[in-house]
């Protein structure tokens, strides 16, 4: 494949790049390990805190990698770099590609990683229990990987820290990554609308089963994307000229 | 093959507007398989627009861009087509090696890595990091990038803008091995004497046209006049352009404005001036400087 080294320097990239990997795995781990540790020995809603807790965080840091990695394309545009490569034989689907792929990669990473200090506050989980939550972990992230890439061609650099810090945390709130925020009355029909609930419930899946992701799941993370999916084929538009 | 490389690069009747400012206003320009070609004209003259449009970056108002008998977007997805454009800084965490590898890995028969590092005179920076250079050690990076691809037509925007002088003379060298293989070169810049050593020949255009065409040779004596003003009391126009090197006169009251063709006549007119017309005072002998020469070759437009 023509593209493959171009996926390989991405990924090289993304793995080198510092602030990306505290924003998605310090942050997130941080936060658990303080807030699960202290809290090891309680139960929230029937389940113990540090598992309770690990799937969100495990949500919020997937939720920031995936939407990060979109979000880079904003500095690759002001510097003119898109440009150099549009010049070049690269497709711009291998381009997107690289971006979603490495935020999925680092996705996967924020996960693993919470896993692990779970497993160290004393989670246990069967491989089931851990496979399932993945499974949709990746699926629910998929209007996040494309809301990224959104955002890259809508903000600009210099704002786009304070935007992605300001969405991924209002996302995560109503979701419920802190802990339930409602569940019952109108707030409740329009979290359940919302992509992050149904990430936050593809990481309960983990502990209460494969049951937890209805059909409605489904339409909510096909509906955002597709809605997404467009937004970005019009902002994308908007710098290249057709035909 | 043949036949393809015959073909050229065809740009016909481009326009560009922006809003409510005409960036080109209809260029019709055939260059040849192999020419050296720059595009010379001061800022805004629609030069970037001209490029941006025959890479198919910018979609023109109206008109059409043929590369080798192929639209820009079909050039470009066979790895025809490498360029420098105006650009600021490089993408981080990749060393300048990866960097080159990795647009060389996108063309179909990249020149090799280490020559194009050497030749760009980079190759002690190898392995530094992208964001840790100067300005004109990036803009050797971008030639790097460019002359790496190895690609049939070469694009160059203003590409020695942040260059020093040593700089210059590696950039140039380098373009000249490139165009020695045969490949098509295309180079905007607003210094003639670049232009007028290093390209077969010299689109110059001005406010979105082009306003003329030739040979360097051609195009200098048509921009590389003199200007000589001084006060001469009494004197009349016609005894001025009767003077030896003078190519014509301007008078208002006793201000003349007067011009040559080159150096040497002017040289050589004001030598003469000052024998016949002792008085003369107030002198000042300027290069046309491109600009002037651009409102002159213009003037007609401009009056309207």
């Amino acid at each position: 494949m023509k593209g493959g080294a171009y996926v390989h320097y991405e990924v090289l990239r993304t793995l080198r790049n510092r602030r990306f990997l505290v924003f998605s795995l310090a942050f997130p781990l941080i936060l658990y390990l303080s807030i699960a540790g202290a809290h090891r020995h309680i139960l929230q809603n029937g389940i113990p805190f540090p598992v309770y807790y690990m799937t969100g965080m495990a949500a919020w840091g997937a939720m920031t990698s995936v939407i990060s990695a979109g979000a880079r394309i904003s500095s690759e545009r002001q510097v003119g770099w898109t440009r150099q490569l549009r010049i070049t034989p690269l497709k711009t689907s291998t381009y997107f590609f690289a971006k979603i792929l490495t935020g999925y990669m680092m996705a996967v990473i924020s996960i693993v990683v919470l896993g692990l200090a779970g497993v160290t506050l004393g989670v246990h989980l069967g491989a089931t229990g851990w496979l399932t939550m993945l499974g949709y972990l990746l699926v629910g992230l998929i209007p996040f990987a494309i809301m990224g890439i959104v955002l890259g061609h809508l903000v600009k650099p210099d704002s786009l820290g304070p935007a992605i810090g300001g969405i991924t945390s209002l996302f995560a709130l109503l979701g419920g990554v802190f802990g339930p925020l409602v569940t019952g009355g109108a707030l409740f029909v329009v979290v359940k609308a919302l992509p992050s609930y149904w990430l936050v419930q593809a990481g309960k899946s983990a502990l209460e089963g494969a049951h937890v992701w209805t059909s409605e799941a489904w339409i909510v993370i096909v509906v955002w994307s597709v809605v997404l999916a467009r937004l970005g084929v019009r902002v994308y538009r908007r710098d290249v000229p057709k035909g | 093959m043949e036949t393809v490389d015959r073909m050229g690069i065809r740009l016909t009747n481009l326009t560009k507007t922006y809003a409510d400012v005409r960036a080109v206003r209809g260029i019709n320009l055939s260059i040849n398989p192999g020419e050296t070609l720059a595009l010379l004209g001061p800022n805004g003259a629609g030069k970037s627009t001209t490029i941006d449009m025959m890479l198919g970056l910018i979609r023109p108002n109206t008109g059409s861009v043929s590369l080798f008998g192929k639209t820009p977007a079909e050039a470009v997805q066979a790895g025809m087509i490498c360029g420098m454009l105006q650009t600021g800084s490089l993408p981080e965490y990749l060393s300048i090696r990866e960097l080159i590898t990795m647009i060389a890995s996108l063309y179909p028969d990249p020149l090799g890595v280490d020559e194009v590092l050497s030749h760009a005179g980079i190759q002690a920076l190898a392995d530094r990091p992208t964001l840790k250079l100067s300005g004109g050690q990036t803009q050797r990076v971008r030639m790097a990038i460019a002359l790496v691809a190895n690609s049939d037509l070469l694009v160059l925007d203003e590409p020695t803008a942040a260059l020093d002088v040593e700089g210059r003379r590696d950039f140039w060298e380098s373009i000249r091995a490139v165009a020695a293989r045969g490949k098509t070169i295309i180079f905007a810049t607003h210094y003639l004497e670049e232009a007028d050593a290093y390209a077969d020949r010299i689109v110059l255009m001005a406010r979105g046209s082009i306003v003329a065409d030739g040979p360097p040779t051609e195009i200098k004596a048509r921009v590389g006049g003199r200007t000589i003003r001084c006060t001469l009391p009494q004197v009349s126009r016609t005894d001025v352009e009767s003077v030896e090197g003078v190519a014509s006169a301007e008078q208002r009251g006793d201000a003349f404005v007067i011009k040559c063709t080159d150096a040497a006549t002017s040289d050589a007119a004001l030598r003469a001036l000052l024998v016949r017309f002792p008085t003369a005072r107030d002198i000042e002998v300027r290069g046309a400087g491109l600009e002037e020469a651009f409102l002159d070759l213009t003037g007609e437009e401009e009056s309207q």
